[in-house]
């Protein structure tokens, strides 16, 4: 379809169109419903196709995006697809959750005089397309190189550097201690924010590229990791085991019944089908006033989930304020347009008992912004004598996640730090231990699932340069030497 | 897929099942558990895992019908399976020589304990195992505890065998008596566990007393487990399931386990309306 390039910045960037607020608080499937072909055709014309595309720099896993988008201007979705599958193989999920407002579309130079291409909806359109035409686009996996991997966690740095690893013809082994692949996309992220069948059926792309993957192995105390070289032949380790210790406040009365962890009253809910509570075994407390306590995307995923369970009121509680939040803009505005009530500059100081073991409500303090602290945001401080009680009978705690000390602790030499993180190089995932890598929120702490991808898909280059080290010494960049002295 | 190989009822609602999960099998040692999950829409739940066997790649558990998910594996028949057995999760038992050990077990409690008993036996431990029960009929595993102990005393609710009373009581009358121990370890019910300690702590011997909060993965991710010990919070998948049971704060655990009360009672109805 040839078609005079549109001037820059003519065309508007092209909104998602949603469920409405009211439609989609009664149910659990997904918010945005995606770009219609003609939209997304035409969001595609506003990319400028810049010679040196600075948004590439800003794509964790550094997607050839003017590329994918030129082909979506030319029609050939496929040919879009196997770009975005050369650097992604979850592609349907990036384009749903990466906050791309702070990545490819941030740099966008388009958006320096106008709006920024809608990069990550048309790599959702591009997804989508594939995954419901069902186009086996997939690269071959390469041919076998005899090496064995294995991956513990199957959360996106584990999923990411599978799939890379697949494609380079490594035997992969995914390890996942639950009973369902995935991690936090699984387990995290609500149904409505990703839906899990696209995450069952990404995950499925990655078995037929030959990954393997073992659930209910518990690495660390089904099997060590030096039981998997030892014994199981493998001559790598990834770890993505991700952040998955949380943070309580440690506040009195957080031991009272209906005060939980995001991550309990999510997995409750995504992970064991909570919802459909008794038609499923798993329940989960939702008191006629849920509070959730935290300002980024896990307290924002718990609110808006808990308003799916039709509470009379969700209120969120956060101590800095809004523009402090750190979860993704978008998700503020959805879970405000929903009717979460936003506490901003308030901090919890006690639970309150009912006097029988029961949350009643939580008394807080009125916050205010201070001079700015190590994390370059204002630090809020108490209020004297603004204390409050806000009535609940739920409270979700969303402050933050740890990292979990199951393999660190049973992997001799495996270095960890302060929080108790596995040190490992960002750029090549590289441990203390010869053969173990690591990357993702195991090593950063608590980030996002594309920065998770990106350190995974980084990590698996590295453990294709140590493989080829095993067989004979010269690594690629090595023989590249070699072979072109000019 | 996880075959149960062999099964028999120990007492009343009491089933003992031996479940083909041969990487639990080779790790495991006591103290540990697993988290089972039964069927499609079942619930995660943990079972203290009460024998092993590496050579077969077989697990023993015990469990007790106390809600739907146990009712649900106690209809699991020999031949079948159960969809998810993950483990061995939690700290393994402190077992080393201590001198002179009682073992003091309530009701179903008598499971996870056997091997904890066999383990303190075989590291040279003098090992006294008490054991109750509600009455005669509900006791287990007696024959099999006598076999990896040095003195067993048997005790009842109802004085249908042995010592009438608590296990408590006649640990308690036991050491009035004269008998001494270095190291006590309590499994039972809650109310059973904090009696334990009540008479340990009155003579200072250090007690550990395994927990079973409610659990969700049985990996440290969600925190539905967590139990106060000496006053600091602690997850009873990761940092337990055994802890210092003079330090437990037995009140808060014991509300923490009513917590889904109301919500297991609906389930049991539902049940029993499709049974009807």
């Amino acid at each position: 379809m040839a078609r005079d390039k549109a001037k820059p910045g003519s065309i508007p960037r092209q909104k998602m169109p949603e469920q409405s607020p009211l439609a989609r608080v009664a149910t659990f499937s997904e918010v945005a419903l995606g770009l219609a072909p003609d939209i997304a055709h035409l969001e595609s014309e506003r990319c400028l196709m810049c010679k040196k595309p600075t948004c590439i720099e800003g794509c964790p896993v550094s997607i050839d995006i003017p590329s994918f988008i030129q082909r979506v201007v030319n029609d050939d979705l496929e040919g879009a697809a196997r770009v975005l599958f050369e650097s992604n193989a979850l592609p349907a999920i990036c384009g749903r959750v990466c906050p791309q407002e702070d990545q490819c579309e941030s740099v966008c130079v388009l958006g320096k005089k106008f709006e920024p291409v809608a990069i990550g909806r048309l790599e959702r359109f591009v997804a989508d397309y594939v995954r419901e035409n069902g186009l086996d686009l997939l690269p071959n996996p390469g041919q076998a190189t005899g090496h064995k991997v294995a991956i513990i966690g199957s959360g996106p740095a584990g999923l990411s550097a599978a799939g890379e690893l697949a494609k380079l013809g490594h035997a992969v082994t995914i390890f996942e201690a639950l009973h369902k692949p995935g991690g936090v996309l699984v387990y995290g992220i609500p149904e409505f924010r990703l839906p899990k069948d696209i995450v069952a059926q990404e995950i499925d792309n990655l078995r037929k590229l030959g990954v393997e993957i073992e659930t209910n192995v518990v690495i660390g105390r089904t099997v060590l990791v030096d039981e998997l070289f030892a014994e199981e032949g493998f001559d790598a380790v990834f770890i993505g085991t991700g952040a998955g210790l949380p943070y309580f406040l440690d506040i009195p009365g957080e031991d009272l019944n209906g005060v939980c962890s995001a991550n309990e009253f999510l997995t409750r809910v995504n992970l064991m089908k909570a919802y459909d509570f008794p038609n499923v075994d798993t329940p989960v407390h939702v008191g006629n006033n849920v509070t959730v306590i935290g300002g980024g995307n896990t307290a924002l995923d718990a609110a808006r989930t808990a308003l799916r369970l039709k509470p009379e009121k969700v209120s969120l509680v956060y101590r800095r304020s809004r523009e402090e939040m750190p979860g993704r803009a978008e998700e503020i505005h959805h879970a405000e347009e929903e009717g979460v009530d936003f506490q901003m500059l308030t901090n919890p100081v006690r639970f309150i008992d009912n006097g029988e073991g029961w949350l009643a409500g939580m008394e807080c303090v009125r916050m205010e912004l201070g001079e700015p602290d190590d994390s370059g945001r204002r630090r809020p401080i108490p209020i004297e004598g603004s204390n409050f009680v806000i009535h609940c009978e739920t409270a979700v705690v969303a402050v933050g996640n740890g990292a979990n000390q199951i393999v660190a602790s049973t992997t001799p030499g495996l270095d960890t730090g302060r929080h108790g993180n596995i040190v490992a190089d960002e750029e090549t995932g590289a441990t203390s231990r010869d053969g173990v890598f690591a990357g993702g929120d195991i090593v950063t702490g608590a980030a996002t699932v594309i920065l998770a991808m990106g350190a995974g898909k980084k990590a698996a280059a590295t453990v294709h340069q140590y493989l080829l080290t095993l067989d004979g010494g010269a690594t690629e960049n090595g023989a590249a030497e070699i072979t072109s002295p000019g | 897929m996880y075959k149960i190989v062999e099964k028999r009822t120990l007492a009343p609602l009491t089933t003992w099942f031996l479940v083909e999960a041969p990487l639990v099998a080779k790790r495991h040692k006591p103290g540990q558990f697993v988290l089972v999950r039964v069927c499609e829409g079942g619930e995660r739940f943990p079972l203290t895992i009460v024998d092993s066997d590496k050579e077969t790649g077989t697990i023993a558990l015990v469990s007790q019908e106390v809600g739907k998910s146990t009712g649900l594996l106690a209809k699991v028949e020999e031949g079948e399976f159960l969809l998810d057995v993950a483990g061995p999760l939690g700290k393994p038992t402190d077992i080393h020589q201590f001198g002179r050990v009682v073992c003091v077990a309530g009701g179903i409690g008598a499971a996870p304990l056997f091997p904890i008993a066999r383990g303190m036996k075989n590291v040279g431990n003098d090992v006294t195992v008490i054991l109750g029960a509600r009455n005669e009929e509900l006791m287990i595993l007696r024959e099999e505890l006598e076999t990896v102990c040095h003195a067993l005393r048997i005790a009842t609710d109802d004085g249908s065998v042995g010592f009438h009373g608590f296990v408590s009581q006649l640990l308690d009358e036991r050491i009035q008596s004269g008998e001494s121990y270095d190291h006590a370890v309590a499994i039972g019910p809650l109310p059973m566990m904090e009696a334990v300690c009540k008479v340990t702590g009155k003579y200072n011997i250090p007690t550990i007393v395994s927990l079973n909060p409610v659990m969700v993965d049985g990996t440290g991710m969600c925190g539905g487990c967590r139990v106060k010990v000496h006053g600091e919070t602690l997850f009873a998948c990761v940092d337990g399931p055994e802890f210092d049971g003079l330090g437990v704060d037995f009140a808060s655990l014991s509300h923490r386990l009513k917590m889904y009360h109301k919500q297991e009672q609906c389930s049991l109805q539902r049940v029993a309306k499709e049974g009807a």
